[in-house]
């Protein structure tokens, strides 16, 4: 499968300068870390800091031969995400997007770069993963023309809902839909902010799957490549934009 | 401005007949206004972002504000379709970065609303968008959020209003805008 997916033929390596976003107090921030993935079966528009790609082109040549395809606004797109170390508990590098929220420009080419991939691919709906998956399904789906259906946490629909429970660290959780939202023989996309261990991604996969619709894609703005969370979705295509590690 | 119905507009009726309401959710006495049929209905839910943008895309509006989390649906096409910035007011510990918080009441107990810091600049012009208003005590807790610092709420947009609960007597004298009222 092709990792990299753009119209755009580019060969220059993308030096990635950690801008700082218009923000705050960023004693709690640290630069994007973004690096080459090497999850080559995930289509992602990848992004390179100079010094990975001077290391990957070092030691895999013959992919790194043709040219880097790169959407030039992959970059803006990347650096708007501010990375919050130790949330929610030590350890956690946590991936905020509310940054790129707050970046006009990136925030709609975020939306334009998986509008530019859905529109002709006949999706009749757009589910969103609660609650930032909310926040990028619906622009997408109104711009595609598919219906939007959200997926959440228990009690929070009103109707009838059929239920998906999926494994946590500790535990279990529940993803929820209304019954009657979709139909069979529908083509769906699942879009989340990110994609981590994939328990969600695949849960939601398997609540439409039970209605007999077809899943065409996995869409995530990041994905955290080391967490192998496109293992957990079995046939079902991710992709992503920025891939993080 | 006090408060204003788009009135007469023919998508109004289209996206009116589409909301479900659910009786007795989340407790019994509750007609619960179901906004997840309109979304389902791709022309409903354009006519319902296009009536606000209309509205808002000359106003100068720099900051469309989404309360968690059936405002996240409505207010970010709003904000990309005018130029503005999302900001998402988050219940408690989901924002991972400095916030402030906003406290307001339940029927029983509190709840609370946060924000990041730095997400705005003072000046901006807001708007505050949520699926619904009842009592008007969230939005009124997202207005003393912005205003905090030093945000000019502008207006606030909603789809659905239940005028019964007198919930814009409650927005410190920002107009409230709705499509669809519930009575």
């Amino acid at each position: 499968m092709q990792t990299i997916i753009s119209p755009l033929l580019v060969s220059h390596r993308l030096s990635l300068a950690p801008s700082v976003p218009r923000l705050l107090n960023n004693h709690h921030r640290a630069p994007p870390s973004i690096r080459l993935s090497s999850h080559r079966s995930t289509n992602s528009l990848r992004l390179f800091s100079s010094a990975a790609a001077a290391a990957a082109s070092a030691s895999r040549d013959s992919e790194m031969a043709t040219e880097d395809v790169q959407d030039p606004r992959i970059a803006k797109i990347a650096s708007s995400i501010r990375v919050i170390p130790d949330f929610p508990k030590p350890g956690i590098m946590f991936q905020d997007i509310t940054t790129l929220l707050l970046d006009t420009e990136a925030f709609k080419d975020t939306i334009a770069l998986f509008v530019e991939r859905y529109k002709d691919k006949d999706i009749s709906v757009v589910a969103g993963v609660e609650a930032r998956g909310f926040i990028f399904g619906p622009p997408i789906a109104l711009a595609i023309g598919a219906k939007f259906v959200p997926m959440r946490k228990p009690k929070k629909l009103p109707g009838k809902v059929i239920s998906e429970e999926y494994s946590l660290e500790y535990g279990t959780d529940k993803i929820e839909m209304h019954v009657g939202a979709v139909e069979p023989g529908e083509r769906a996309i699942i879009i989340d902010d990110l994609i981590a261990t994939g328990g969600t991604l695949a849960a939601a996969i398997r609540l439409l799957e039970r209605v007999g619709v077809k899943i065409v894609e996995c869409a995530c703005v990041i994905e955290l490549p080391e967490l192998k969370g496109k293992d957990k979705l079995g046939e079902t295509p991710l992709f992503v934009l920025v891939s993080s590690a | 401005m006090s408060g204003n119905k788009e009135e007469e507009d023919p998508r109004i009726n289209g996206i009116k007949t589409k909301i479900r309401v659910v009786p007795d959710f989340p407790k019994k006495g509750i007609m619960f206004q179901d906004i997840t049929t309109v979304l389902l209905d791709p022309k409903a839910f354009k006519d319902t972002i296009d009536l606000f943008v209309e509205r808002y895309r000359d106003k100068n509006i720099s900051v469309v504000a989404g309360i968690e989390a059936r405002g996240f649906i409505f207010g970010p096409p709003i904000a990309l379709a005018i130029g503005a910035k999302f900001v998402p007011l988050r219940k408690p510990k989901k924002l991972p970065g400095e916030t402030i918080f906003e406290e307001y009441e339940l029927e029983y107990g509190n709840d609370r609303l946060e924000m990041h810091i730095g997400a705005v600049e003072a000046g901006d012009r807001a708007l505050v968008v949520d699926d619904l208003i009842a009592t008007g005590g969230t939005l009124c807790a997202a207005i003393n959020l912005l205003e905090r610092v030093g945000e000019e709420v502008v207006e606030c947009a909603c789809v659905i209003e239940l005028p019964e609960l007198k919930g814009r007597q409650r927005l410190k004298g920002k107009p409230l805008c709705m499509l669809v009222e519930y009575r």
